[in-house]
This record gives C-alpha cells, sequence and structure tokens, in this order.
C-alpha cells in the first residue's frame, strides 16, 4: 500500500513537470530561434544543433528603431506607474487605517473603474485626444494608464497595509507622530514588500497594454507591444528576427512576474484572495 | 482601537485627488459615450453635421444582419476559453499543490504564458506554432503523414481559443491553488480516515471549499476575455468574414475603420452594461465577505 502510493506520488510528481515543460515550450521554442539563422529557423525537422548567433539580437535591435519604441514603452510605463503609486498609496492608507461609512462604497467603486472595458471609452478618448492634441503623446498614454493602474494601487496597498500590525502605528500615533511621519517613517518601511509588489504588477500591466496604446498613438509614442504586432504580416519570413525582438521584449515582464509571482493572485482578484 | 479610528477619521484629501482623478478619467469618457451613441456622428460624413437620432443605432444594433454572428463568436470564444482554462487551471492547481521537489520551478513555468506581451503571443502563435508552411505544429503532422493544415484560416475560432486559454489557464490556476492552499488539512486527513477516496473527497470537501475561488475566476477572467483585443486582431483580424468579429473587435471595426462615431458608441455601451454585470456580481461576492476583501 504505502509503496504504491509512493509510487503514484511520483508519478504526478513527474506528469506535473511535464505537463509545465509542455506549457512552457513555445516560448521556449521563441527564445531557441531568437538565437537561429534564418535558414537554421526555418528548417524541418529543426536542428538539434546549430551554430548559436547573436545575430538577430543585433538585426532586431539595431536596424528597426527598437530602441524608439523601448524607450516610449518604458517612459510611459515607469511614469504612470510612480503617479498612481503617488496618488493611490495615500488613498489606500486613509481607507485601511481611517475608514468612514462610505469607504465601503467608495471601495467598490474603485473596483467597478477598473472592470471598465476599454471599448467603452475609446472613442470619447480618441476624440478628446485629438481636440487637445494630446494624440501620439506621452502625457497622453501617462495619465489614462494612471487612471488604469490607481485601482490596483488602492485595492492591493489597502490590502497589504490591513495586514501590517496596528499597534505600532497607534503607538507611533501616542507618541505624537504627525500624519506624515506615520506613513514615511512607520508605515512606509514595513510596507516595502506590498509596495514592490504592487509596482511590479502595475509594470506588468501597462508593460503589456495593446488596445489603447494602438489607436491614441501613430509615429511618436507607439510602445513595444504596438512595434511587435508589425511581424504580424511576415509571413514566415523573419521568424529569428521576430523571434529575437519578441523575447527582449517580453523578458522584462516575464522577470517581474516571476519575482511578484507569489502577491499575484491578490492583484489580480483585487485582494479578494491573497 | 476602532475609536482611535474615528476619532481621527479625517484626513480627507489622502483619499480625494485619486477620486476625483478616476471621476474625470473614467466617468466623463463613458458619459460621452452614452452621448454619442444618441447621435449620427460619422467622420467619413463631414458634410453632415451631427444630428441627435435618439435609440436608432440602438435599434440598427438589433436590427443588424451580422450582429447574431457576433454575439455568437463572443459568447462561444468567452465561454470556450473560461471553461478550458477552468478544466486545465484545476487539474494543474490540483498537481502543484502536493509538495514536491521542482514545483517552484514548474509553477513558474506554467504561469510565463500569462506574463509575456500578448501581442508576442499572437505574432508567436501565429506564425511559428499555426503557420501551414513552416509552423512547427504542421510541420510535425505532416511528418507524421497527416495533412498540412492552415489553422488561422481554416479553424480561426479554435485557433484563437487556444492561444487566449493557452495565456489564461495560468491565471485561473493560480487562483484556485491559492484554495487549495487555504484549505486545512485536517479537512482532507479527516475525509480519508473517514474512508472517502480521492473523488469523493474532490466532489465533497475541494469543489465546496473552492465554490468562491471559482466563483471569482470565472467573473473576472470573462470580463478580462470579454476586452480582448490584441490577439485577435494579430491573428485573424476578426476574420474570415467576421467569423472571429466579437462585440469588442466590432466595436474598433466600427469605429476606426468605419468611422461611425454614433453606432461604435452605441456597441460600446452595451460593452459596458455586460462589463457592468458581471462587476456587480464581483462585488456583491466582495461584500458578502463583508467588504474586508478578504475569503474567509
Amino acid at each position: 500500500m504505502k509503496g504504491h502510493r509512493r509510487a503514484l506520488g511520483r508519478f504526478l510528481s513527474v506528469l506535473t513537470i511535464i505537463l509545465a515543460i509542455l506549457i512552457f515550450f513555445p516560448i521556449f521554442w521563441m527564445i531557441l530561434t531568437s538565437f537561429k539563422s534564418e535558414a537554421d529557423a526555418f528548417t524541418f525537422p529543426p536542428p538539434l544543433l546549430f551554430h548559436p548567433t547573436l545575430d538577430q539580437y543585433e538585426v532586431a535591435l539595431g536596424q528597426s528603431g527598437y530602441f524608439h519604441y523601448l524607450l516610449n514603452t518604458v517612459i510611459i510605463t515607469s511614469l504612470s506607474t510612480l503617479i498612481a503609486i503617488l496618488l493611490g498609496v495615500p488613498a489606500a492608507y486613509k481607507l485601511a487605517y481611517y475608514p468612514t461609512k462610505r469607504s465601503n462604497f467608495t471601495l467598490m467603486w474603485v473596483m467597478s473603474t477598473r472592470m471598465l472595458p476599454a471599448v467603452g471609452v475609446i472613442v470619447p478618448l480618441y476624440i478628446i485626444f485629438k481636440v487637445l492634441h494630446w494624440f501620439d503623446s506621452y502625457h497622453g498614454l501617462i495619465v489614462l494608464y494612471t487612471a488604469i493602474n490607481l485601482p490596483l494601487v488602492i485595492w492591493m496597498m489597502r490590502s497589504f497595509l490591513q495586514d501590517l500590525p496596528y499597534e505600532t502605528i497607534e503607538a507611533s500615533r501616542i507618541d505624537g507622530a504627525t500624519l506624515w511621519q506615520e506613513l514615511m517613517l512607520v508605515m512606509l518601511p514595513m510596507a516595502v514588500p506590498g509596495l514592490v509588489s504592487t509596482v511590479l504588477l502595475c509594470l506588468i500591466f501597462t508593460w503589456n497594454e495593446f488596445f489603447i496604446a494602438f489607436n491614441l498613438t501613430i509615429t511618436k509614442v507607439p510602445p513595444l507591444t504596438v512595434y511587435i504586432v508589425g511581424f504580424k504580416t511576415s509571413e514566415g519570413l523573419f521568424w529569428a528576427k521576430m523571434s529575437a525582438a519578441a523575447t527582449v521584449s517580453a523578458l522584462p515582464v516575464i522577470i517581474a512576474g516571476w519575482v511578484a509571482q507569489r502577491q499575484m493572485v491578490r492583484g489580480l482578484t483585487a485582494g479578494a484572495i491573497k | 482601537m476602532s475609536d482611535v479610528r474615528s476619532e481621527r477619521s479625517a484626513h480627507p484629501w489622502l483619499l480625494r485627488p485619486a477620486i476625483v482623478y478616476l471621476i474625470v478619467l473614467t466617468q466623463t469618457p463613458v458619459l460621452l459615450t452614452l452621448y454619442y451613441s444618441l447621435t449620427n456622428w460619422n467622420f467619413l460624413r463631414p458634410d453632415r453635421p451631427a444630428r441627435f437620432i435618439g435609440l436608432q443605432n440602438y435599434l440598427d444594433f438589433i436590427l443588424a444582419r451580422d450582429t447574431g454572428r457576433i454575439m455568437l463568436n463572443t459568447v462561444v470564444f468567452s465561454v470556450a476559453v473560461v471553461v478550458l482554462s477552468l478544466v486545465i487551471g484545476m487539474c494543474l492547481a490540483l498537481l502543484l499543490s502536493r509538495e514536491f521537489r521542482g514545483r517552484n520551478l514548474a509553477r513558474t513555468l506554467i504561469i510565463t504564458p500569462f506574463l509575456i506581451m500578448p501581442t508576442v503571443s499572437a505574432v508567436m502563435w501565429k506564425n511559428m506554432l499555426f503557420n501551414p508552411a513552416f509552423g512547427l505544429i504542421s510541420s510535425t503532422l505532416a511528418a507524421l503523414g497527416g495533412p498540412r493544415i492552415d489553422w488561422i484560416n481554416q479553424h480561426a475560432m479554435g485557433s484563437l481559443v487556444v492561444i487566449v486559454t493557452w495565456e489564461w489557464t495560468p491565471f485561473m490556476m493560480l487562483i484556485l491553488l491559492s484554495g487549495l492552499q487555504s484549505l486545512q488539512k485536517e479537512h482532507l486527513e479527516a475525509a480519508q480516515i473517514d474512508g472517502a477516496g480521492p473523488l469523493a473527497t474532490f466532489r465533497s470537501i475541494i469543489v465546496p471549499h473552492l465554490g468562491r475561488y471559482i466563483e471569482i475566476g470565472v467573473l473576472l477572467e470573462t470580463l478580462f476575455v470579454l476586452n480582448i483585443f490584441g490577439e485577435i486582431f494579430t491573428t485573424t483580424t476578426g476574420g474570415p468574414a467576421n467569423y472571429t468579429t466579437t462585440l469588442t473587435f466590432n466595436i474598433y471595426l466600427e469605429a476606426f475603420k468605419r468611422w461611425n462615431v454614433g453606432r461604435a458608441s452605441a456597441y460600446a455601451v452595451i460593452a459596458v452594461i455586460f462589463a457592468n454585470i458581471i462587476t456587480l456580481l464581483f462585488l456583491r461576492i466582495l461584500r458578502r465577505q463583508g467588504g474586508n476583501g478578504e475569503v474567509a
């Protein structure tokens, strides 16, 4: 009986790992292809041994204005995350420690703004942006992405703040700390792990956003998501180059997600699940 | 503790900037969408000033020939993706809830499709896996003597469902996994002592416990999947004909291909109403938890 169970356990472990490898395989395949020459990328059956090369990265990064798109993504993503944190953390703090009768409603409403589909507002946004000359501009996208990140920051940070030992904050208050001191010296250091996860989740969402970026930019500030779609009609001519560009575009977020994976559920479900 | 809180329940300016920001950025455009939806504004007809036409756009939506097709696509697409990722996600969560060497690595590999840029997933699947001439799946099938299938063109909806399920299964898996991990070991052991087999344990203990997690996962994923645009744009562009055009994709076509502001706005209002219904269901779950934002 016992030996039987152990064999079953081992079988399930091996099965899990095989499934994980299968699920990951397309990404592995893409990364592998990015180190091939275009000729090797199209050979079937795929050569088990090929001469790895960094040529594709040189081409993808050097010639197609890749850095223009990368720079756009970095600027838009980081600034919108920063502003959302600056606006959202105080709000989360207030909702966590100084709730009023309306706080619950406020939280629910904040959540509902996060659930608003982008297609529901894209037409007026397009028109407003045209009128204000915000179309295809950094500030335009940053303002919108801040609005997308803000509910996430409020919900996640509130959820993290509620887990902090309230007694410590109370004690600092009795010692006569001002609100500013309480926030910056007592609360913030304790909240750093939660803050890091929140920032990472914001970065992931804005880095990967496509719909708004695609419809509200043309040439000046389109981010990487828009750049990558340029490969959709290449009808299989530049797979290795495409793989190299796709790999470097996706990699920062993959790493951010790996780091934040333990907190990801909380962020994705608005703190409903920890 | 509570009196300390109520004593200083002030500090409204901590919250107010964020709320004002969200009101301006989200409620204003929704109201404008609602307003446009009652007009016949069309960018391609600058000669014809926009006029108030009441509910005509909504009537057009109900009567239009392709409305049935589009709504069917939307339902088929989202239900297929959500059900598949629930079933696969549940299996993966059950497998990952055991402790074994390599478990962290397995989980990390499995969540990666969710992290990757959706447009990257789409070009990668479209070209390197689904391409009929050189794609890995077609070439492997052909090498085994099977037919060469042009997946994206011949099975557009199926291909799309495969790609999006691959992306969204990790989401469901992560939610169910935290549900399983919150399940008390004693319950499971008690069931085993009582002689319950694995299936009985799953039905009578695991599923009821996971109920709320399943609800939350299904509602949120439905909401996200309804909004999917990049994958459709990159792989099928809504085609062939309109066989993969969902409500979301149709709003894009109506707004930025046909430049029909009025009609696109009417469709957008309908999309917002659907999203609000799902959101309300989700908020009800949150409220059931007493607004603490935690599953008990």
